[in-house]
């Protein structure tokens, strides 16, 4: 087996894949290695499809991909028994109770009986269905099935939890569990997860790298961390008095500075600029400082530039 | 782990090999099917015939009840080609309703849950998947068939004597591959009926109207057109006339043996292309 710790999660090289003559995915160039990567694109845009060609569902028409280290067509065997998948649609069986569900998708995963007893109890009980595993599935609710979905995916203990959709359908409690479940089992350090969601919160919550497609292409990749830091160096701020010229003394020590409507400007700073600079000369001109915080890219916003360009 | 310290651990004992895994949802399949009161009765129904050839076989050769009850040795029929014959064709119609009654509920509910990403997102495959499911009426069947049938056989050549066995091995060997082979052909069919026809009931009388529909059209056609053709279509005539040949019986059938294996080839071609379709991960929706 490859080392987990030294290869990249996800390696894609020129991967394609064609439903007759409907290319899905086009080309796609990448290595992921984040403990948390979020995949995000509009509908249609190849996110499901690239999900489901990691499990071995579609056919690869051209290039390859490597899960793990382990080459999606060449060895789909184990990198199926090193991934766990929850579905973004219903998808359990009505007429089992949970616990009996999940021990079998255990056993299937290769777990011996006993131990997929065990474990199916353990992860229910993590999920917080404890309460609720001798229940039948079909008596669940909405939320306790995206759970049940989650505990079936966890049961054998992947190396690579995908996540289609997980919080869809929930209310903003069941919401926030998921969001906490998923925060635990990245900093178990366990596991690495992708994560697919039209809710660009929970990606923003949770990822530490994200992949945009659309149309079947990656059109941004972003490390969030990164970005993060980077935006650092953009600040905004609000004054109240003559702020005559202020624009022009900004740029004379080195901001990149523009005005963004009356007594609001914007402003890049130069690499090793303190912020007292500004309040040095905003006190110098008897200019109060009504607002100053650092501008950051939302994901949204790297989310729609990616869209548009 | 304990049950309650609820932290995320993976899991690092050892796995399972990987071809057996077929038998788990065979296993799962067996603990739902048996929660029904109405199959294990007419499961007990099923075995009602051959019990009774049994006690037959043994009163044939028992002189003792046969004085008692004045019964002439001669009279009785003879525990002969035609006897396993007409067991075929009893057993095989039992089959042919326990297929009925627990074929449809075996791959349509997984379709309609949306269960098969599941299946196949583990080290599972497509055919380990219909191997599982089949296992289960294979078992159910072999339960009121062959096996049953071959009992009637050993206990035919213990009362009659072994060499009885020797010289009539043709009539076991015939009883377990007719029989298997009608089993094998229900379930395909039934497991096919089960992908494509996600309502329960429905399935279950499109598995009788299959047989009822080839026989009457097998017969309008034969009729009409003044032709055997007809029976090509027809399962029923194909098995008897399958079985009357592994067992060496005429059965009077007018179909050639070879059209009848034609027919099976035939018809378990269809059942594995149509379940091909179906058992699969995803449906690309155009």
């Amino acid at each position: 087996m490859a080392d987990t710790a030294q290869v990249p999660v996800i390696e894609l090289q020129g991967l394609g894949v064609r439903f007759g003559k409907r290319q899905i995915l086009n080309d796609l160039n990448i290595s992921l290695s984040g403990r948390m990567v979020g995949l995000l694109g509009p509908n249609g845009a190849g996110k499901s499809t690239l999900i489901q060609t990691l499990l071995g569902f579609c056919p690869v028409s051209s290039g390859t991909a490597r899960v793990l280290g382990h080459d999606i067509c060449a060895d789909a065997k184990m990198v199926r028994s090193l991934v766990g998948y929850m579905p973004e649609n219903d998808a359990l069986i009505a007429n089992m109770t949970a616990v009996s569900f999940v021990r079998m998708m255990g056993e299937l995963s290769g777990l011996p009986s006993e131990a997929a007893l065990e474990r199916a109890h353990e992860v229910l009980f993590y999920v917080g269905l404890g309460e609720a595993r001798y229940r039948k599935l079909g008596e669940y609710s909405l939320g306790m099935k995206q759970l049940a979905k989650l505990a079936q995916a966890i049961v054998h203990g992947p190396k690579l939890l995908i996540l289609d959709e997980p919080s869809n359908g929930l209310d903003p409690p069941a919401r926030q569990r998921m969001i906490r479940l998923i925060h635990e089992m990245k900093d178990s350090g366990e596991m690495h997860l992708l994560l697919c969601s039209h809710l660009l919160r929970d990606v923003e919550e949770t990822c530490e790298e994200v992949l945009i497609l659309k149309k079947g292409t990656i059109v941004h990749h972003a490390n969030l961390e990164e970005e993060r830091r980077a935006n650092k160096r953009f600040v905004e701020i609000e004054t109240s008095g003559n702020d005559e010229g202020l624009c022009d003394e900004l740029e004379r020590i080195g901001c990149d500075c523009a005005t963004a409507g009356p007594g609001r400007y914007k402003m890049t700073l130069p690499a090793g600029f303190e912020l007292k600079e500004i309040y040095r000369m905003a006190a110098n001109r008897d200019l109060q400082l009504r607002r100053l915080n650092y501008r950051r890219d939302t994901l949204e916003d790297i989310f729609m530039k990616a869209m548009a360009d | 782990m304990a049950v309650y310290k609820r932290t995320y651990t993976g899991y690092s004992g050892p796995t399972t090999v990987s071809w057996p895994r077929f038998f788990i949802l065979t296993r799962y399949s067996f603990g739902r099917l048996f929660q029904s009161r109405f199959l294990v009765i007419f499961l007990a129904v099923c075995l009602f015939y051959p019990i009774g050839c049994a006690g037959f076989i043994y009163l044939s050769h028992n002189v003792k009840y046969l004085t008692m009850l004045r019964i002439p040795a001669g009279q009785l029929t003879q525990v002969d080609t035609r006897f396993f014959y007409y067991f075929c064709n009893v057993q095989g119609a039992m089959a042919y309703l326990l297929t009925a009654l627990v074929g449809p509920s075996l791959i349509s509910p997984d379709l309609v849950n949306g269960a098969m990403p599941l299946y196949f997102c583990r080290p599972f495959t497509r055919f380990q998947y219909v191997a599982g499911k089949m296992c289960v009426l294979l078992l159910l069947l072999s339960l009121v068939t062959w096996i049953p049938g071959l009992l009637l056989f050993i206990i035919e050549s213990s009362v009659t004597g072994w060499d009885w066995g020797w010289d009539h091995f043709w009539i076991g060997s015939g009883l377990v591959v007719g029989l298997l082979v009608w089993d094998f052909v229900l379930s395909l069919i039934a497991l096919a009926t089960s992908a494509w026809v996600k309502w329960r009931i429905a399935a279950g009388a499109l598995v009788l109207g299959l047989f009822f529909a080839g026989r009457g059209f097998g017969s309008a056609i034969n009729s009409v057109l003044r032709t055997n053709n007809g029976s090509l279509i027809d399962l029923v005539e194909t098995a008897h006339t399958i079985w009357a040949s592994l067992l060496r019986y005429d059965s009077g059938t007018e179909m050639s043996v070879i059209d009848a294996w034609i027919v099976i080839g035939v018809t378990s071609g269809a059942c594995v292309f149509l379940l091909s379709r179906r058992v699969k991960a995803f449906e690309v929706v155009r």
